[in-house]
């Protein structure tokens, strides 16, 4: 080793590393697993239904999705979502969309192919009787859905979709390709400046890897919590 | 939307000099093949091996292979790649260590994506073993511990055999995986295939081509590889055990 191993830009970097860093990932986190859920849900709904002109597009896009790298389709949506704005607002012009917006728009694209799937799961792992029970009580296809599968559904996928979103907390580090500043981002500028990208990778990977196990080992109690005694 | 498309531009000269943009792609793709396959290999081996070791009755090798598990699965890709690409030649003594940073490139950034993904990976494979392993009834140990076999051969020819063929197909979705991860090698500047669609549509301006190619070769590749593998899932199938033994096998 060819330097000493230098805590102390660990300790002058923290409040920059979480505040503007952590912050960025945990917020693009949490607001790409709400949109992939939602969008991931309906997805599932139009595969599932007996429409073909439903389920037809949801499985082609579930499956392009899911047959192609994140870091491509990054790349895709940094290029596509100026002029899908443009389009949405009826502008002439691709507009401008900030790196947050992009960043979220491509997460909550991406991640819905994979809630989708989860989502298909989970619903089918509702017994077909409950929503014969359902019609035969008079409820239309809709309330049967909402009010009598989908309650029973989430609570069934509950733990693979929180493990889902911490593999999602780990894929938002490769917003590093659009340099921006989250909390690989933030290590890697300060590593930069100073030339300590050894001490700032190691403590990045100590971090991630403290947060995804302790998030594990909560969805593996909850887990048992949630399960449906049969 | 007024985009000027131009589907000749896949051969028109790429200004590296070396051919066309087509070629660009193609020689992206050997990279995307090669990094995949060579840590595939060796994330195999090492999932097979942890995997293996986390169900022995042995209290030090399962621990170790536990924490070996949470370790490589809870860090991001990325970091595990700029870890082994950044920190680890400083690291190394340093005669060894400048030796690697000296490495003619692509090879600089190859071997670190490719060990990177390959120990990211054999964390998956591990888990998809012991499942695999857990999943085999106890009768089977007992029976093969019975008839004189060393706790090592039992593993050798009576469990992992059985594991390996009742698991291919969570496998093969974890190769896909590999094949889409090995994309992260672009971020140590190995231009594999979504490296070599970004930089022909930097040089060309003609994004949605670059990126369309890239897509359909991906989906080509992903196509192979179900064909492939559902071909050895069925010459592999064990008779009478049918469709997902494997189940929850995430955590």
């Amino acid at each position: 080793m060819s330097v000493s191993f230098d805590f102390d830009v660990i300790l002058r970097s923290a409040p920059y590393l979480f505040a503007e860093g952590m912050r960025f990932t945990v917020t693009l986190t949490v607001l790409a697993a709400l949109g992939g859920v939602f969008l991931g849900t309906l997805l599932a709904l139009m595969r599932l239904s007996p429409t073909r002109l439903l389920s037809w597009p949801a499985a082609l896009y579930v499956n392009v999705m899911r047959s192609i790298p994140l870091l491509l389709v990054i790349f895709w949506l940094y290029f596509l979502v100026p002029y899908f704005g443009a389009w949405l607002l009826g502008e002439d012009r691709p507009i401008q969309v900030g790196a947050f917006w992009t960043s979220v728009v491509t997460f909550t694209l991406f991640e819905a192919a994979y809630f989708a799937e989860i989502a298909r799961a989970g619903i089918q792992s509702v017994p077909r009787g409950q929503l014969g029970a359902a019609y035969a009580i008079g409820l239309t296809h809709g309330q049967a859905m909402r009010d009598v599968v989908l309650p029973q559904a989430f609570r069934n996928m509950l733990p693979v979709l929180l493990t889902q979103t911490i593999v999602l907390f780990q894929d938002t580090s490769l917003v590093y390709v659009l340099s921006i500043t989250d909390f690989l981002g933030a290590a890697t500028k300060v590593g930069q400046r100073d030339g300590r990208l050894v001490e700032m990778y190691v403590f990045a990977a100590v971090v991630y890897a403290v947060v995804c196990y302790l998030l594990s080992r909560l969805v593996r109690r909850l887990e048992r919590r949630v399960a449906i005694i049969r | 939307m007024n985009y000027d498309w131009t589907w000749s531009v896949f051969l028109e000269p790429s200004p590296d000099g070396r051919g066309t943009y087509l070629q660009t792609l193609v020689e992206g793709l050997g990279w995307t093949v090669a990094v995949s396959l060579s840590a595939w290999v060796l994330a195999l081996v090492l999932g097979i091996a942890v995997g293996t070791l986390r169900t022995v009755p042995h209290r030090g090798a399962s621990v170790f292979a536990a924490f070996w598990i949470e370790t490589f699965r809870s860090i991001p890709l990325l970091v595990q790649i700029f870890l082994w690409y950044f920190v680890v030649p400083e690291l190394l003594p340093a005669g060894l260590g400048d030796a690697i940073k000296a490495m003619r490139p692509p090879w600089g950034s190859f071997w670190p994506a490719v060990i990177g993904l390959a120990f990211f990976t054999s964390a998956r494979v591990a888990e998809q073993v012991r499942a695999g392993i857990e999943s085999q009834s106890r009768g089977q140990r007992h029976a093969a511990l019975a008839v004189g076999l060393t706790v090592a051969q039992t593993y050798r020819y009576v469990l992992l055999p059985m594991a390996v063929r009742i698991i291919l197909p969570p496998l093969t979705s974890e190769f896909m995986n590999t094949i889409k991860n090995s994309s992260v090698a672009l971020t140590v500047g190995l231009l594999e295939l979504t490296a070599a669609a970004r930089s022909m549509q930097e040089f060309s301006f003609q994004v949605f081509e670059a990126f369309a190619a890239a897509t359909v070769i991906y989906l080509v590749i992903n196509a192979i590889v179900v064909l492939a593998m559902r071909a050895l899932e069925r010459k592999l199938a064990v008779p009478g055990l049918h469709g997902q033994a494997v189940r929850g096998t995430r955590k």
